[in-house]
């Protein structure tokens, strides 16, 4: 109980401090270019977190880029082609990603360990060919001047505003990403600590197991597969709209494997570890920038260092010293 | 459509080594090494430094390039991934430090190299000319020829010789070699520099035909990876077999879907999905891994 409270009380105070309390310093300090990062972060947390609910199941996903992609494209091809309102096509790339994944899901998810990466690793790849070769998204060239976010309206009231209309967009954008970061983590938080939690844990532990005491496995890493790939849908959609820009070239490999990286460096027993992963991974690369030509060495260097001191992430700081105590 | 099939057959060879490398690495200690690729373009520019600048005879280079990528596989194993698997929770935790080391040998390979492509001068010059029904250059088929003759010396020496055996006991089951006396710390340090010295072999032939430049580390892992897929991973006889493949695949998906574009290779991904959903442990392998 005592718990719990503590779990509302932390989470409810870093919700007041990344929508209220970081803008408010942004604005004062006049660092208006931190949004951008800050906002990257959030909603590369988003499609990290996918990748981390697949690691909960036992899997190692390096298919995450291939539904960001997918993501962006349904969601820019309804905006720019049929004229619908942005924020029905966010749920709505969600949703198309999280289907194409139970199919695509239904015959790669028997596979285990290394297999399974690299046959997501394959689909990340033959998501950017098909980018590339399919006519409506505009091949390498790519879509571009994607029209802001209208105004979001339920019965009069305007519950968003037009983005066209307001000063600071980055800002807009910047609390959007961060709301959606929060809303997909308390889900993911709420989901491992229920009951199909449990029961996906059993499967990252002995799937034969599981199913010999008649926990129906198909089904339930089918829908661990599918929500970690409506992030990675909700995830590419909302990129999209910030550069206002889709290529084939938005979501790569690279990008598989940087998210599979951020959960790592959390740590793949915390829940919100894909966030402090993201978060230290994005911003050291960045803040390396200044190191010029030796940025790729001093990072991939600590990264090792990492790895070798902390294997199990950023997190397990913590928990050592609370064994010891 | 001999021409296809001799040029098939030669990058078939190249790809098989690379694959072997990378199977073996995996066989012995479950590790997917993401930096293959990298020691491949290393084992390229250690070529090219030897042999292009320093004008030594090719041979020479190509020890160098074997020798520098044997000692620098050792340590890696000896120095980063023995301490990590023992320490952390779970296995996957060792593709994080792949990748790191990717990335870590990508950075030292810019930094000494720079980003130019780099070539050398042809070993042999001429062309092999069979009524123009078939048309190689010399060179070309020196080094598939070598590349042949070195998959054959590797599966001899892994059959005959007393490392080879271990190495082979290691990959079946771990913990039974070592109750039988095999000391596993030093045959996986072993395993992994005769993989990563295999991928600076081929780094090494290959400055010769293409070049080497600092960014293709990335795609050529990938492509090892995709052979080893097909052939079946940890498996000797299926890393050759995927690269032969793969060779095949290339050389006729790009004479004959030449005019579609890029779409060679979106086929080749897709089929490989395809058959791989169909046959998870690729054509030789065991289940699981």
């Amino acid at each position: 109980m005592k718990r719990q409270t503590i779990g509302i009380v932390a989470t409810l105070l870093f919700s007041l401090i990344v929508v209220f309390f970081i803008p408010w310093l942004l604005d004062l300090t006049g660092r208006n270019d931190l949004y951008f990062t800050l906002t990257s972060v959030a909603l590369l947390s988003i499609a990290s977190a996918g990748v981390w609910l697949t690691f909960f199941i036992g899997r190692i996903n390096m298919g995450q880029a291939a539904y960001a992609l997918m993501g962006g494209y349904i969601s820019t091809i309804l905006v720019v082609n049929y004229g619908l309102s942005f924020w029905l096509t966010l749920p709505l790339a969600g949703f198309f990603c999280a289907l194409v994944s139970v199919l695509i899901g239904l015959p790669i998810l028997r596979l285990r360990g290394v297999y399974f990466a690299m046959t997501t690793l394959v689909l990340t790849e033959v998501s950017k060919l098909l980018a590339l070769a399919l006519p409506i998204t505009g091949g390498a060239s790519g879509i571009i001047n994607i029209p802001l976010p209208k105004a979001l309206k339920i019965l009069g009231i305007t519950l968003i505003p037009d983005f066209t209309t307001l000063a600071n967009v980055k800002r807009a954008f910047y609390l959007l990403s961060v709301i959606l970061m929060i809303l997909c983590f308390a889900l993911l938080y709420r989901l491992v600590h229920s009951r199909l939690g449990q029961l996906w844990r059993s499967l990252q532990q002995n799937e034969e197991l599981a199913s010999s005491i008649g926990v129906n496995i198909s089904y339930l890493r089918l829908i661990a597969y599918a929500i970690s790939s409506f992030f990675g849908g909700l995830g590419g959609a909302v990129f999209a709209a910030i550069t206002q820009s889709m290529y084939p070239s938005n979501f790569t490999v690279n990008d598989s494997v940087n998210f599979m990286l951020n959960c790592f460096l959390g740590g793949l027993n915390y829940v919100f570890g894909p966030i402090l992963g993201t978060f230290v991974l994005y911003f050291g690369w960045d803040w390396l920038f200044r190191m010029g030509k030796y940025q790729l060495l001093i990072f991939s260097s600590v990264l090792i260092v990492l790895m070798l001191f902390l294997p199990n992430g950023l997190l397990s700081l913590r928990f050592r010293r609370k064994s010891q105590a | 459509m001999i021409q296809v099939l001799a040029n098939g057959l030669y990058l078939g060879g190249q790809y098989a080594l690379i694959a072997l490398g990378l199977t073996l690495i995996f066989a012995l200690m479950n590790v997917l090494n993401f930096a293959h690729g990298q020691m491949y373009v290393l084992g390229g520019f250690i070529t090219y430094t030897v042999y292009g600048r320093l004008g030594l005879p090719f041979i020479v280079a190509l020890l160098a390039s074997a020798i520098t990528l044997a000692l620098l596989g050792a340590a890696i194993e000896r120095f980063l991934f023995r301490p990590v698997i023992r320490r952390s929770f779970r296995e996957e935790s060792t593709m994080l430090l792949a990748a790191a080391i990717a990335f870590f040998l990508d950075a030292i390979i810019l930094l000494l190299f720079g980003e130019k492509q780099r070539g050398v001068p042809k070993i042999i010059n001429g062309v092999l000319n069979l009524n123009f029904q078939l048309v190689m250059p010399y060179d070309r088929i020196l080094i598939g020829v070598v590349a042949i003759i070195l998959i054959l010396a590797f599966i001899l020496y892994m059959q005959r010789s007393k490392t080879g055996r271990a190495l082979r006991a290691l990959a079946q089951d771990r913990v039974a070699a070592q109750l039988m006396g095999v000391q596993v710390d030093r045959y996986s340090m072993i395993g992994f520099a005769i993989g990563a010295m295999l991928a600076g072999i081929v780094g090494g032939l290959l400055v010769s035909i293409t070049g080497v430049s600092s960014g293709i580390g990335g795609p050529i892992s990938i492509k090892a990876f995709m052979m080893v897929m097909i052939g079946g991973a940890g498996v000797i006889s299926g890393a050759i077999a995927g690269g032969f493949i793969l060779g095949m695949l290339e050389s006729v998906g790009l004479s004959v879907l030449h005019s579609y574009g890029d779409i060679t290779y979106l086929v080749i991904f897709a089929s490989l999905m395809v058959f791989l959903s169909i046959r998870p442990q690729g054509l030789m392998g065991k289940p699981w891994g």
